[in-house]
């Protein structure tokens, strides 16, 4: 029996601060229901998150929690995993903190299989400090670091991760929001990293930048816009410019870090017997 | 003030949480929802409610619950991910 999203929620601090039509409600709320769905006890889940919108969302949360400093959130989720291997610990994070400040971390994480659920909450922008571009902002998108618009490219964090060791990939938007939650329960299942970017609309600095329109447009934007794993695989990389990708990528099967060092801890106490 | 619960009535509209942004009026699949004057979501055909518990995934301010869904499996996340994975 699933568990209402109330039950997770410190309904004293909310409404919460996002704006209206902000995606990452509807991404915290993908979130929670595959929580609920999985039945995970409140005292064996630990949420942990960096700096930015994004990572606001512990605050909220009635779960064990910690609101960490920008980009380290998987550092600080990795020193809990070690010390809990029993908890859940999942990583609420956005594009600027996980892709940007934390991207060492992020690779570190993945490369060491660390017990850890990423969820990127990706609105290819710096919500928190007025609009700036990130390594998530599209090429040619407008922030108010990019007013010609951006000339860089955007990182594929999916490919990334699968590339750096995760052993869990996945990507939905807002406009999946179902999908997502799916994806949010596969990774939580999962032994080892897993990372799902979730991504999600803002409409006050990215979309009016970029005059997407309402939050509902944007939303709408995103479903015409993506294309699902399967059928990308027989496009080519033109016809998939500017389209979002979603589905599941990869699942692997390495060894889990913790699990891994449950034999290093069991070696050094025979040696220290002997 | 959340909106009285009753079985003409499956959705329920948390109006201190709801901002307004309008993704559950413009996302509802049999226009259920409306505006109140204030810009807030409100229960304007309960009648034609089947449940589908779309507004509640999508509102991004967790003010919107609907009462009793019909099809849990859809609600719980259930939906079609087919083809998904590559």
């Amino acid at each position: 029996m699933a568990v209402p999203v109330d039950n997770y929620l410190r309904n004293q601090f909310m409404p919460h601060m996002w704006c209206p039509g902000c995606g990452h409600g509807i991404v915290l709320g993908a979130v929670l229901r595959a929580i609920g769905r999985l039945d995970l006890p409140k005292d064996e889940v630990c949420i942990v998150s960096g700096i930015g919108c994004a990572s606001r969302a512990p605050g909220y949360l009635d779960f064990n929690t910690v609101h960490t400093t920008h980009g380290r959130a998987l550092a600080f989720a990795t020193g809990i995993k070690l010390a809990r291997p029993d908890l859940h610990v999942i990583v609420l994070t956005g594009d600027g903190d996980a892709s940007a400040i934390g991207g060492n971390h992020l690779i570190h994480a993945a490369r060491r299989n660390m017990g850890i659920t990423t969820v990127m909450f990706n609105n290819s922008i710096y919500g928190m400090t007025n609009g700036q571009y990130s390594p998530m902002t599209p090429k040619g998108r407008y922030a108010s670091t990019a007013p010609y618009g951006n000339v860089e490219r955007n990182f594929d964090m999916c490919e990334l991760v699968k590339a750096a060791g995760g052993n869990y990939v996945a990507r939905a938007t807002t406009a999946h929001a179902r999908q997502l939650s799916n994806y949010v329960e596969h990774a939580i299942q999962t032994q080892g990293f897993a990372f799902v970017e979730a991504v999600t609309q803002c409409p006050t600095y990215f979309g009016r930048r970029n005059k997407m329109g309402t939050p509902v447009d944007m939303i709408e934007w995103f479903r015409k816009n993506s294309v699902n794993a399967a059928a990308a695989a027989k496009l080519g990389p033109e016809e998939l410019d500017g389209k979002i990708v979603v589905g599941e990528f990869y699942r692997g099967d390495a060894p889990e870090y913790t699990q891994v060092y449950e034999e290093v801890i069991k070696r050094a106490k025979e040696a220290a017997a002997r | 003030m959340t909106s009285a619960a009753s079985p003409e009535v499956p959705v329920l509209v948390r109006h201190e949480w709801c901002k307004g942004c309008g993704i559950c009026i413009a996302m509802c699949p049999k226009k259920v929802l409306e505006a109140a004057p204030d810009g807030k979501a409100t229960v304007a055909r309960p009648e034609d409610c089947i449940k589908c518990e779309t507004c509640e995934i999508m509102c991004p301010d967790f003010a919107i619950r609907v009462v009793g869904g019909r099809s849990k499996g859809v609600a719980e996340g259930k939906g079609d991910v087919a083809g998904a994975r590559a």
